[in-house]
């Protein structure tokens, strides 16, 4: 059975079953699938000069997704022979451990790398998900972007971004 | 009516909740139902100028009507993203 497309979990993330379901689900539509781009974001030992400890994860799950909708519906429209998975876990990450986990599928990898790229500066933007630092010497939530998914400038950012 | 606030991250460590039942008059706005929050919570209030909002699980603007029963949800900024206007 295939994972869901769109998801927030609590388990640890692993590209291997977002990338087969892909790429099987793409494999007789339109060209046909001839790349897939992944894209794992990771819980880094450092910020800024301080010594992270652990992150956590919060996200407004019923937004998040509705975020990742947004997104695909996006995706579908500027790249419409393309496909995207994109999977957010959620509550405490060890560094080195996956928080986001994102797949591209396309007939050619220069789209697959477009989409990917354009996938998660999108959810950088847009996702209510929230991340909150442990340092060895405190703690404190990254703050970001306004969670506005119609900013019109935020998403040309995105595509130039994607597509540079 | 009663509306459900929720509460997310930072904020809602200022206003040491997660989840309120909040009573407000008919014909309120998302605006109105952050006023009360704050109103029971002034640490909130420093939120104000970055809070975006969402009803029911859909985006929204603090404009936006509120109806009995209605989820709201009040999103500090997002991690990661870039501020606005940079």
């Amino acid at each position: 059975m295939s994972a869901p497309r769109l998801a927030i979990v609590r388990e640890p993330l692993s590209l291997e079953p977002l990338m087969a379901d892909l790429e099987r689900q793409t494999r007789h539509s339109g060209e046909g699938c001839g790349a897939l781009c992944s894209f794992l974001g990771i819980v880094r030992a450092t910020h800024q000069g301080r010594r992270v400890r652990h992150l956590e994860y919060e996200a407004y799950a019923p937004l998040a997704l509705r975020a990742f909708e947004i997104i695909a519906a996006e995706i579908a429209a500027e790249w419409p022979a393309a496909e995207v998975a994109l999977h957010h876990r959620v509550g405490r990450l060890e560094i080195g451990e996956a928080s986001v986990a994102i797949v591209s599928a396309a007939a050619h990898r220069s789209e697959a790398f477009q989409v990917c790229r354009y996938a998660i500066e999108r959810v950088k933007q847009i996702a209510p998900v929230w991340k909150h630092e442990h340092f060895e010497d405190g703690e404190h939530w990254v703050e970001g972007a306004l969670a506005d998914p119609g900013d019109a400038d935020a998403r040309r950012q995105a595509r130039e971004r994607a597509c540079a | 009516m009663r509306v459900t606030v929720l509460c997310f991250a930072r904020l809602r460590e200022m206003a040491r909740r997660a989840e309120w039942s909040c009573e407000v008059p008919p014909g309120s706005t998302v605006a109105d139902v952050w006023r009360a929050l704050v109103a029971a919570c002034p640490e909130a209030a420093v939120m104000a100028s970055s809070v975006s909002c969402a009803v029911n699980a859909e985006f929204a603007w603090m404009s936006a009507p509120v109806g009995e029963g209605d989820e709201v949800a009040f999103l500090p900024p997002v991690s990661g993203g870039a501020p606005r206007g940079r």
